[in-house]
């Protein structure tokens, strides 16, 4: 106990103090360790003699604690502003700490941990899914999306007609969408030959996948089109007057000048679907979200954690490395002589 | 030389460029002045066609400019805007590449001409070369494109007030550089400006524009004794054209033998500075020197004599 919450008390004292925003990173660190520590420790001993079925959880103190030094580390990362280099860096120690911690056992007595341990061919298979419906809808609505933004970049017509559109299909609201898939998706399935040998049915991986992509579009198209508006005008001019053809200026000029608000326009979208793949979960698309029902059905608070906490570090770690891949995409370094 | 014949453009039906023909000499400046929706602009757009004409052709060395490729056509022609218009992602030096690169210069080549360029311009290579636009100041960001215009020599060069955003210091300056370059490189330069002292400055001719009719076509010295038109006059600046004239005269032109008192003028001293120091002494006459020796004196007289209109 008492290394724990020296452990603890320490980090936040160091927390407190405004000089150095370094002192306030390690003293976060410092603190989660007690945290761990703690809950690590306090597991076992709670069970002993407590019964086959008995289960530990943390409570709202470890939450709370947890949430706190969390943003105490945000902060003092922010403050720090390190380049993108060095947060690769420190996502990698991060990913790194956290597998040793799984890996190496001491947290099994955790309910959550014996949830898992009891599913863990179902966990594999909900990761790969979940990971398959998030980034295979983000390619597709990439694939589909960013020619399409070409081509409004040059047509305004076509812009006009087709930005509203998408819009529109952004403002169903999920659940919604998921539904109208069914009926669409089952007809298809049974009228097209052949399409239900590839997976195509009402209910499943398919329409939740075509959910995912028709809400990517909006942001993919959005973006690329301001992407690409956003090269000066004078140097857009200067480049058609020196000779360019349209596809010189679209790769030499157009395309670098807006890479980064088009990868802004794509990390929107990653994030949004690691997300929303956990609707999916409700038509049989699978993923974490089978585990969220599951434990909402059955009020097993574990069960929810269980698909809740890899779908938020997935979106968390994924808006780290496309903030970094923005960062080093800009094209005009920030530096002055 | 440059052959534009008949050339028109209709908006709606509406002439913006009515039928303008002019010729343009090699190694000479002309200056297209109008006001604003004069189709100054419209007409050295036509030139490299980023607006194509209605009717008419251009030639440019005997070439019809209509039976090449649009992009072929503006690589060989030089082109330079308001604002630079730099690529704000490429150094300095890529910046002035752009062109050669698109042609297919050899690598050797293209440095060595960038290198040319930017001690032409008073621009370091060693210290310049690796910046980017965002870090020059205006003036420099202007002089990188015009360079960036001249790099592959081109048959000609457009200009579209290429000083219109600098201040009237930098301005200056940069007028002059024009002026010293393109004499040093033998260059074809068509440039549009509102400005009419500019145009004086610069034109070896001076066009003037006025609602997409060609008006007036001399040089500057034409243009100031025998404005074709009303709108050429008031563009000329009416009360101001005696001055105007004086400034387009070297005292070399006129000096006489003899001696006079206090500070000397240099040769090439416009008429209208002389006037300006006669006035500011309170001297009739002042000594003029050509590279230190003394060459004569011109005097407030003579001066006079010149402003006089030759009506």
């Amino acid at each position: 106990m008492v290394p724990g919450m020296v452990a603890l008390a320490a980090g936040l004292v160091l927390g407190l103090q405004l000089a150095w925003p370094w002192l306030r990173l390690a003293g976060a660190a410092l603190g989660l360790a007690g945290l761990v520590w703690l809950v690590s420790q306090g597991a076992p001993a709670l069970l002993v003699g407590a019964g086959d079925y008995a289960r530990v959880s943390p409570g709202a103190g470890f939450w709370c604690l947890l949430v706190v030094l969390a943003l105490l580390m945000a902060d003092a990362l922010s403050n720090l502003s390190p380049g993108p280099f060095t947060r690769a860096g420190l996502l990698a120690v991060v990913l790194a700490l956290l597998a040793l911690l799984l890996q190496s056992g001491v947290l099994s007595d955790l309910s959550i941990m014996q949830e898992y341990a009891s599913r863990q061919d179902a966990f594999r298979d909900a990761t790969l899914r979940h990971l398959g419906l998030a980034f295979g809808s983000l390619a597709t609505a990439a694939a589909i999306g960013l020619p399409l933004g070409i081509v409004c970049h040059r047509r305004a017509g076509l812009r006009r007609a087709l930005l509203p559109i998408l819009s529109f299909m952004q403002t169903i609201p999920s659940l919604a969408m998921f539904g109208i898939m069914i009926p669409l998706l089952g007809w298809v399935g049974d009228a097209v030959p052949g399409a239900k040998a590839i997976g195509i049915a009402g209910i499943g991986f398919a329409p939740a996948f075509l959910a995912l992509v028709l809400y990517s579009l909006l942001p993919v198209v959005a973006n690329m089109i301001a992407g690409l508006q956003s090269t000066p005008p004078a140097a857009r001019e200067a480049a058609r007057g020196m000779g360019m053809t349209e596809w010189q200026r679209l790769i030499r000029v157009e395309l670098p000048l807006g890479l980064p608000v088009i990868l802004a326009g794509l990390r929107i979208v990653l994030v949004q679907n690691i997300g929303l793949a956990v609707i999916a979960g409700l038509i049989g698309g699978g993923g974490f979200g089978t585990f969220v029902f599951q434990g909402l059905n059955q009020t097993a608070t574990d069960l929810i954690l269980l698909g809740a906490l890899p779908t938020v570090a997935l979106a968390l770690v994924s808006a780290i490395v496309m903030d970094i891949l923005v960062e080093l995409t800009r094209p005009i370094p920030e530096h002055t002589p | 030389m440059i052959e534009i014949e008949q050339i028109t453009k209709l908006y709606d039906g509406l002439p913006a460029v009515d039928s303008v023909s002019m010729t343009v000499d090699t190694a000479t400046i002309t200056v297209i002045v109008g006001t604003s929706g004069s189709g100054k602009t419209t007409l050295l757009r036509m030139i490299n066609r980023l607006v194509e004409p209605s009717s008419g052709e251009v030639r440019i060395n005997g070439t019809p400019t209509g039976t090449l490729a649009k992009h072929v056509l503006r690589r060989r022609i030089g082109y330079a805007i308001q604002g630079h218009g730099l690529f704000p992602h490429y150094t300095v030096a890529r910046n002035i590449a752009a062109v050669p690169e698109l042609l297919g210069w050899p690598k050797e080549k293209i440095n060595a001409r960038v290198d040319e360029l930017l001690d032409l311009f008073s621009m370091e290579p060693e210290q310049f070369r690796d910046r980017y636009p965002a870090e020059l100041s205006g003036g420099q960001q202007q002089r990188v494109g015009v360079a960036r215009a001249l790099a592959s020599r081109p048959d000609l060069l457009l200009m579209d007030e290429p000083f219109g955003a600098l201040d009237p210091i930098i301005r200056a300056r940069a007028q002059e550089d024009l002026r010293r370059i393109q004499q040093a490189l033998g260059s074809t330069i068509m440039l549009v400006t509102h400005d009419m002292e500019e145009a004086m400055h610069l034109g070896d001719r001076v066009a003037v524009m006025d609602e997409g009719r060609l008006v007036q076509h001399g040089t500057p010295a034409e243009i100031v004794l025998r404005p074709a038109t009303d709108f050429v006059a008031e563009m000329v600046g009416g009360v101001e054209r005696p001055l105007r004239l004086l400034s387009l005269i070297p005292v070399s032109e006129i000096v006489e033998e003899g001696s006079a008192e206090g500070d000397a003028l240099a040769a090439d001293t416009s008429l209208r500075d002389a006037l300006s120091t006669c006035l500011w002494s309170g001297r009739d006459a002042v000594p003029v020197v050509q590279d230190g020796v003394p060459m004569g004196r011109v005097t407030l007289d003579a001066i006079r004599a010149q402003a006089k209109g030759q009506r």
